[in-house]
């Protein structure tokens, strides 16, 4: 089976997750994005590692410490995002802009 | 032999994780757009099955679907997430999707043009069980691996300092 | 040797900037300068005379066209005339400075006085050590303006402002003249360089006109510096400034510039013998008319400074009749006696507290130095044996003699007889100077007392060289004649004792003289009725200076000074204030519509423009911090997907 398939399936679930990533309002949904982005991230390493390792276990390995990550991320990000609710009572992304002029 | 069954697998999980990925962003719904999630993840893990990754199928079905969809819900709960549908997408909905396009179709093209006509043989024997993994993590890649705990250690208690009520 | 005509003028700066500060009032910059100056003079002076050829150097200042149109020099040349005035300018200087120490202690602007004293010297040396001709003039012009400064330092009194500005605009005159002379000559040679102009002159190459134009213009110069007629009358007024000033200026020095210059340009007075022609006849009727002045002046200072007068003339007349040597060593001997009474009248001036010989009388024995430095110098001024003015003087009568009966010159006789008669005038009236100062009673205020020594050792010292100074011109033994480097072939060395019958006969003139003297002035016989009566005229003519001093006031600085004056300052108020008013008007009435419309809308529609356009893109480019996060984030990936293409395609 060519490779080519599984990067393009993980090129397209990259695209999807940065249009979730830009498009949705809700901050949670954001961070849903951002899962989706990495999960794609991970096929692709996962495939590669298929390819061509010898014993083709580097990018899994790899692919591990990146769920590891994820979940540590999604930890912190929740608990900001409820912090944020708990100032503000809204995780609408449109109104947290206080950096702006 | 095996290939057509493992082609066909592959498209079918291919067509159930882009389905579902594209609902994630573009459902009205957030609870449903969390459950969509699960049906991605679950596609990958099917996938990673399909590319020699017995140990890493288990542990994204565990940790990601298990702990992290959870943890999103959960979220989604404490911040009062609309029941039932609601309007999501901001106002540069337009600007993101040709964003994603043109993303998308930049990174595809070089991919296609760099790896076409690369196979991957199915015929591989090493490096698909856990024990195998477990070999490598614990002597080549020990110390990510630690550093990787100690990473965990800091956003869990991160996250618990920061979303402490201060009393 | 450079250093001689330097030091003087580094001392002018040194006492301008620092001179008040110091405790002795900065005479001691002058001194030393001078000093040094005058111990270089001695030792370059005897390495010249013991055959040291003369030493010439030149330093290229400008350059016009290389040198084919114009070449101008800053450049020093000196032999022994310039040896012989190196050695007078800084020896009287240097007495003059050490008399003034003295004389100058209760002054208020003692150390600008030393200051510009050294001034006056630097720029005297600086004349006399100058290779070309506009470098002489610069000492020249430099001199006469210290002068300015030197006379009328007492400027509280208003005619002492007066008698400075008369010496410099008398000066002026002659100054024109002799710019004129300069441009001429360089027209006529295409050269500035003393030395190429005489050799050029020598040799004939020069076409007559030009040459006599040349010189006489030259001599205009002359006759104002050196105060021959008719030009002589700043100098009795110069004697306003202080005495001392009047000891080195108007004695020794800036007086001599004139003769220097004569002697100098001697080749070219020589090719055109009209010129010489006409400086004799000029001297002679200088001396004989300011001597007649001298006899009837009261204030001594004036007696002095009309014998001044009489003795350039001398000098100018030697040199006319080609007495070279002669008037070069009448010059030198001449210096130091001159001084000498100079200083000396100051050293009266300042105990009896007036310069007026009428307030004065019975000093002999109140002031024993100052009595017998002054008979010595009168002595040598009358030129009786052995001082020094018998020798000089003889000399010049000498050469008068022989060039009109040798060479048959005109001229020389008028010389002859005019130099006779000055003698006996000059004794006459140093007669009655000193008897009217020295002897009877005292008639003036307070009471008189001898000068400090500051004063007085200098009194010594240049009676001392009037004594001896005499001795170098001896006639046949006397080495001056062998030093001065007769230019050319003028060795007209009037070697005039092989006529003995000369200096005896001016010795029994001058002798005359002072026996007549005495007999009028102090035993008042004979005293003729001269104030009316037939005789009665001439004294008036004489004591009003001849009506010159009128005619010049009357005649020609009056109607200047009122109707042109009047008319320039008409011509500056209308014409020349009314074209500056009326270019301000103009100015004003087209700023305005320059402001409305060229300020106001042109240019501010500009800048306003500018301010507009630059808050409209800014309004726009503020969408850019919209604060919203996930703008930023597009942003990012929308760059990213650019970047990975453009590093895909390339």
């Amino acid at each position: 089976m060519p490779i080519s398939y599984f990067l393009v399936l993980s090129a397209l679930l990259f695209s999807i997750g940065v249009y979730g990533v830009l498009a949705r309002q809700n901050a949670v949904l954001v961070l849903l994005s951002i899962e989706l982005m990495l999960n794609s991230v991970n096929i692709n390493l996962v495939a590669f590692a298929a390819q061509f390792g010898e014993n083709g276990v580097g990018g899994q390995i790899f692919a591990l410490f990146i769920i590891a990550v994820a979940a540590a991320e999604v930890g912190v990000g929740l608990a900001i995002v409820i912090l944020i609710f708990r100032n503000r009572q809204s995780v609408d992304i449109d109104e947290m802009s206080l950096m702006k002029w | 032999m095996a290939e057509w069954w493992q082609e066909g697998a592959f498209w079918l999980f291919a067509l159930i994780m882009v389905f579902s990925a594209l609902r994630v962003v573009t459902t009205g719904n957030v609870i449903h757009a969390a459950l969509y999630l699960v049906g991605t993840l679950l596609g990958a893990a099917a996938m990673f099955v399909l590319l020699f990754a017995e140990f890493l199928a288990w542990a994204q079905v565990l940790v990601y679907v298990g702990a992290i969809v959870v943890l999103m819900l959960f979220g989604l709960m404490l911040t009062r997430a609309p029941i039932g549908k609601g309007k999501f997408d901001n106002d540069q909905r337009w600007l993101a999707a040709l964003c994603a396009a043109a993303l998308f179709g930049v990174t595809s093209y070089i991919l296609v043009d760099a790896f076409d006509g690369e196979e991957i043989s199915f015929t591989r024997t090493v490096g698909i069980t856990a024990e195998d993994v477990g070999d490598v993590i614990f002597s080549v890649y020990v110390l990510p691996f630690e550093v990787v705990s100690v990473l965990l250690l800091a956003a869990l208690v991160g996250a618990v300092v920061i979303a402490r009520r201060d009393r | 040797m450079w250093l001689v005509p330097l030091l003087p003028i580094l001392s002018f700066f040194a006492i301008l900037f620092f001179g008040k500060r110091l405790r002795n009032r900065g005479h001691m910059f002058g001194i030393a300068a001078i000093g040094i100056g005058f111990v270089l003079s001695l030792i370059a002076f005897i390495e010249l005379a013991t055959g040291r050829a003369a030493v010439e150097k030149a330093w290229t200042w400008f350059e016009f066209a290389h040198g084919e149109s114009l070449h101008l020099e800053f450049g020093m040349h000196y032999d022994f005339l310039t040896g012989v005035m190196f050695l007078v300018v800084t020896t009287i200087s240097l007495l003059v400075h050490i008399y003034s120490t003295g004389y100058m202690l209760d002054d208020d602007r003692y150390t600008i006085f030393f200051a510009f004293l050294s001034l006056f010297t630097g720029s005297m040396l600086l004349m006399v050590i100058a290779n070309n001709l506009l470098m002489l003039f610069v000492g020249w012009e430099l001199v006469g303006i210290c002068s300015y400064f030197l006379i009328g330092h007492w400027w509280e009194e208003k005619e002492n402002s007066s008698a400075a500005i008369k010496a410099v605009i008398t000066n002026r005159v002659g100054d024109v003249g002799m710019l004129f002379g300069i441009f001429a000559l360089f027209v006529a040679t295409g050269t500035f360089n003393i030395e190429a102009i005489n050799n050029l002159a020598h040799e004939g190459e020069l076409g007559g006109t030009i040459l006599t134009a040349g010189g006489l213009l030259l001599f205009a110069g002359v006759v104002s510096k050196s105060a021959q007629f008719p030009l002589y009358v700043w100098l009795p007024d110069a004697m306003a400034g202080p005495t001392p000033v009047s000891a080195l200026i108007h004695a020794a020095t800036m007086v001599v510039a004139g003769i220097y210059l004569v002697a100098r340009m001697f080749l070219v007075f020589e090719a055109a013998p009209v010129v010489l022609d006409v400086v004799a006849i000029i001297a002679s009727i200088t001396m004989l008319l300011a001597a007649g002045l001298a006899l009837v002046q009261d204030d001594i200072k004036r007696v002095l400074a009309y014998s001044t007068v009489s003795q350039l003339a001398y000098m100018t007349a030697a040199l006319g009749v080609g007495a070279y040597t002669a008037g070069v060593f009448h010059l030198f001997t001449h210096a130091f006696f001159k001084a000498l009474l100079f200083l000396g009248a100051g050293s009266v001036i300042h105990a009896a507290h007036s310069n007026n010989m009428s307030d004065m009388g019975g000093l002999k024995e109140h002031m024993p130095h100052t009595f017998r430095t002054f008979i010595i110098g009168s002595l040598g001024l009358a030129g009786i044996f052995p001082l020094a003015g018998f020798f000089s003087k003889d000399e010049i009568i000498g050469g008068a003699l022989r060039s009109a009966s040798e060479l048959g010159r005109a001229s020389s006789w008028v010389v002859l007889i005019a130099a006779t008669v000055t003698a006996f005038l000059t004794a006459l009236y140093m007669t009655r100077a000193v008897i009217k100062t020295f002897w009877g009673t005292y008639r003036g205020q307070g009471h008189p007392h001898e000068s400090p020594g500051s004063m007085v050792t200098p009194l010594w010292v240049l009676a001392f060289g009037t004594i001896t100074v005499g001795f170098l011109g001896f006639p046949v033994i006397g080495p001056f004649k062998s030093w001065i480097n007769v230019p050319g072939e003028a060795h007209h060395d009037f070697e005039a004792l092989y006529n003995l019958i000369l200096p005896i006969g001016a010795t029994v003139v001058a002798v005359l003289a002072i026996w007549i003297g005495i007999q009028f002035f102090y035993r008042e016989r004979w005293r003729l009725d001269i104030l009316g009566g037939p005789f009665g005229w001439i004294y008036r003519f004489v004591a009003n200076k001849y009506y010159l001093d009128d005619f010049y006031l009357k005649g020609i600085v009056r109607p200047i000074q009122y109707p042109v004056a009047r008319a320039t300052y008409w011509t500056n108020q209308k014409v020349l204030d009314g074209a500056v008013n009326g270019v301000a008007i103009a100015t004003v009435a087209l700023s305005k519509p320059t402001y409305d419309v060229l300020d106001q809308q042109v240019i501010d529609f500009a800048v306003n423009g500018a301010a507009g356009l630059t808050g409209y893109s800014g309004g726009l480019l503020r969408y850019m911090q919209s604060g919203n996060v996930q703008r930023y984030a597009a942003v990012l990936f929308a760059a990213v997907a650019v970047f990975v293409a453009l590093f895909a395609l390339t």
